[in-house]
């Protein structure tokens, strides 16, 4: 057919175009000008890499902030992104919501507040870095008791590590919970 | 709600508008052939691609051949596509050894049914993920497969559109413009450039762009993090603008790295509905009154503002069965409230809820949160909008000749109404039109209503090559109406090449993966071949004069003549299937009914 030809070579053309040189080129400039960002945003901590700046990861000891639950994978697992799916009356949402708010009331006794929505609910990409400020906050008593640290330091931390709206309107108010709990290491006495 | 969220959904529709003309004109400008600030650049290289593909830039087309030469050069897509991904163990730039014994152990084999499924999906610009990107694909696969589909697909797009528009500003004329010429410029004048840059934007915010393995990292409390990173922001930018959605990873844009910041997520979002909204004005100013172009715009934009409130609202109100148990769901200044099960904190409600609106106005079908999470009126907003055949700005080429078919209904429908001869633009409609613009509506309701019942019933062996499940029904993740809602805008999704999903459902199977195919053949050409036989018939017929018995299609009147048509076509044809599912829901939420989970799936 006589109009396979011009197909197939125009085909060729755009693989090579768009394809190869577009990536090529792409990849070229940003390894030059923003190695950083273009390998991941890693951070390093006594001369390794503990994590990506942007991939949350899952802390569960009581002298670190923790992430939201997580349904990639078996949790953060950052080659095997996911999210858990429940419809708002699937039986399993409300089961693990039940769970994680019975587990963060035990480990938080001294908070009686309301629990923040993000904190019991699985994020999109089972991956989130971030926590509301106020799931930060929540948690801050907990963190300064297994520390042995005043709440008001922690709670400082916290404001420090707080990153607003952008332009006070674009995103919402976060907390990177990896550098805040690197953070915490590096201020304070890591162990309990 | 919040007055923040509020700001940021307007604020961005104004940034719409305002880019909308700019784009639009320069546009206009390159496929019309004129010179622009960028043919010193780049004229050389569109010369060059003509000579080696052997084709005379000055040979005009009629719509037959026009057709033809989009036709093939989708079939020779879909076969470059496909023997690629089956060849990816054989080829290089796989470092994580993706088809061969060094596959990561949660790698997914590349099945043929799985390479037919994402071949078919990147030819027609849908972008379904039956596949997880970091799970599955190489880097070569990602680059040479994926990212040159999202340009060519979403540039025949642009290039059918084109030839749409000619047909109404052309007079008596057999052709309508040159296939291979629209598409080389589409690609090589708007996608490539803004691209480019746009990738070098998302690289600097965070977005990775390395051909580097994947990265392994010992997390601060022990257990080592495999880190999937790879050749992203090249592909994100084009996976936006051309509105592909086909991600990088499984989650799409709700990956940190895919989506690391608020500022990006903006003009990602941004990115969805640039070009369709452009093409509104390059209408207009290709047909000789940009006022047309504007009525189009309006009709739209109204639609996406009234659906983004909507879907914003129903989300901000969050989930009451988790109110009872003392969640938090109102938004605090310090948290966002609402309904967060599926969503990114980073994101919050409001930019959520308005990428699922654009994502699915447009025939982007990317995501930045999990739609299968939704509420039900949260959920009802995006699969509504794609059942109105995504004109709504709609995908890059696509919305523009889906909303001009729609135009020609409205036309008719008025024209009925006083019992006259309908005209668009100085150009009669007459049977020819209005048949082939009712194929296209009429093809894809019944794709979509025929597949969602068939599935909804269909039994197959237990573990036998259909479905492994056994009924198609046992691959949801919800069961009662979420479940159905599951199938429902599954089909939806891939008749209206979306892409986007009710992620829970696993469609990876032989049933799905085919059946899917199908439907996405039938919702992209079934549309592409009416419209191209409308520009045919239309370049061929006179013009005729304005007089006083002559509909406006410039004015209020008409815009709302084009939004009823719209909504009236969409509403009749879906309303008892959205009935069964997500009205039917949304009544047993708010009764705090819960149904049984039927298995646990991550795919998106």
């Amino acid at each position: 057919m006589r109009y396979l030809g011009p197909a197939f070579r125009m085909m060729l053309l755009m693989t090579f175009l768009t394809g190869f040189v577009y990536p090529g080129v792409v990849t070229a400039l940003c390894q030059i000008f923003f190695p950083r960002q273009a390998n991941g945003s890693l951070v390093k901590w006594d001369g390794h890499v503990v994590g990506s700046g942007l991939i949350g990861q899952n802390f569960t000891g009581l002298q670190y902030f923790h992430a939201r639950p997580s349904a990639a994978g078996n949790g953060y697992d950052a080659s095997n992104s996911g999210a858990s799916n429940y419809g708002p009356t699937n039986q399993h949402l409300i089961d693990r919501a039940k769970a994680s708010i019975a587990q963060f009331r035990k480990e938080n006794p001294d908070y009686h507040g309301p629990i923040p929505a993000d904190l019991v609910t699985a994020s999109a990409s089972g991956l989130d870095p971030d926590i509301s400020p106020a799931s930060a906050l929540a948690q801050a008593s907990r963190v300064a008791t297994a520390r042995g640290v005043s709440v008001g330091q922690i709670r400082e931390l916290v404001d420090e590590n707080t990153k607003g709206r952008i332009l006070g309107f674009l995103g919402e108010p976060r907390v990177n919970v990896l550098l805040l709990n690197l953070d915490l290491d590096r201020r304070f006495d890591r162990h309990q | 709600m919040t007055a923040a969220g509020i700001l940021y959904i307007l604020v961005y529709f104004v940034v719409l508008f305002a880019i909308t003309k700019p784009l639009g004109l320069f546009m206009a400008h390159v496929f019309e052939g004129e010179r622009t600030f960028l043919h010193p650049l780049l004229r050389p290289l569109e010369r060059l691609i003509y000579r080696l593909a052997g084709i005379h830039e000055g040979a005009e087309q009629r719509w037959t051949q026009y057709t033809a030469s989009v036709l093939a050069f989708s079939l020779v897509s879909f076969l470059f596509v496909y023997v690629i991904q089956r060849l990816q163990g054989f080829l290089p730039l796989n470092p994580m050894g993706f088809s061969t014994h060094h596959a990561p152990a949660n790698a997914t084999p590349m099945t043929p049914d799985l390479a037919f499924n994402t071949a078919i999906s990147f030819m027609t610009n849908t972008n379904w993920q039956a596949y997880g990107g970091e799970t599955t694909l190489s880097y070569f696969v990602q680059m040479t497969a994926l990212t040159v589909q999202n340009f060519v697909s979403a540039a025949a797009g642009i290039a059918v559109a084109i030839a749409l528009i000619r047909g109404f500003a052309r007079k008596q004329a057999k052709s309508i413009g040159n296939f291979w010429v629209d598409l080389t410029r589409a690609t090589l004048y708007v996608l490539l450039p803004l691209c480019f840059v746009f990738a070098l934007f998302l690289c600097a915010r965070g977005v990775p762009q390395t051909l580097k393995a994947y990265v392994q990292a010992h997390t601060l409390q022990g257990p080592t993090q495999t880190i999937a990173v790879g050749p992203v922001a090249s592909q994100e930018a084009i996976k936006m603008l051309g509105t592909n959605g086909g991600g990088f990873f499984n989650t799409n844009s709700a990956h940190p790295f895919e989506n690391p910041t608020p500022d990006t997520n903006f003009f990602e979002m941004l990115a969805i509905l640039a070009i369709s909204s452009g093409l509104t004005y390059t209408f207009g100013n290709m047909v000789g009154d940009t006022r047309q172009g504007w009525a189009l715009f309006a009709a739209m934009l109204i639609m996406a503002v009234a659906g983004a409130f909507i879907c914003y609202r129903a989300e901000a109100g969050g989930n009451p069965i988790l109110a009872k148990l003392g969640v938090e769901t109102t938004a605090t200044r310090n948290q966002p409230g609402g309904n967060m099960e599926g969503k990114e904190v980073r994101f919050g409600i409001a930019s959520s809820a308005l990428w699922a609106t654009a994502t699915t106005d447009a025939s982007n079908g990317s995501v930045n949160s999990m739609h299968d999470s939704y509420t039900p009126i949260g959920g009802l907003v995006p699969m509504f909008n794609l059942q109105t055949d995504e004109v709504i700005f709609g995908g890059v080429g696509s919305g523009l000749y889906g909303m001009l078919l729609y135009a020609i209904v409205g036309v008719f429908i008025a024209g009925l109404m006083v019992g006259r001869t309908p005209e668009y633009l100085g150009k009669k409609i007459q049977q020819k039109e209005v048949k082939m613009a009712m194929v296209a509506v009429i093809a894809t309701a019944f794709s979509i209503l025929a597949f969602t019942g068939i599935s909804s019933v269909a039994r197959f062996k237990k573990n036998g090559y259909w479905n492994p499940p056994g009924a198609a029904t046992a691959n949801l993740a919800n069961s009662g109406p979420h479940g159905f809602s599951e199938i429902l805008y599954t089909y939806t999704s891939q008749t209206e090449d979306n892409g986007s999903a009710f992620a829970g459902i696993d469609v990876n199977t032989p049933w799905y993966n085919l059946t899917g195919s199908l439907a996405m053949l039938l919702g992209r050409f079934l549309f592409i071949i009416p419209s191209l036989a409308i520009a045919g018939a239309l370049a061929e017929k006179k013009k005729v004069p304005v007089t006083s018995g002559t509909l406006p299609t410039h004015g209020a009147l008409f815009v709302g003549l084009l939004i009823a048509t719209v909504i009236v076509v969409g509403a009749l044809t879906f309303f008892p299937a959205l009935a069964l599912g997500p009205i039917v829901e949304y009544y047993l939420m708010h009764s705090g009914k819960l149904f049984a989970s039927l298995m646990r799936s991550a795919a998106a």
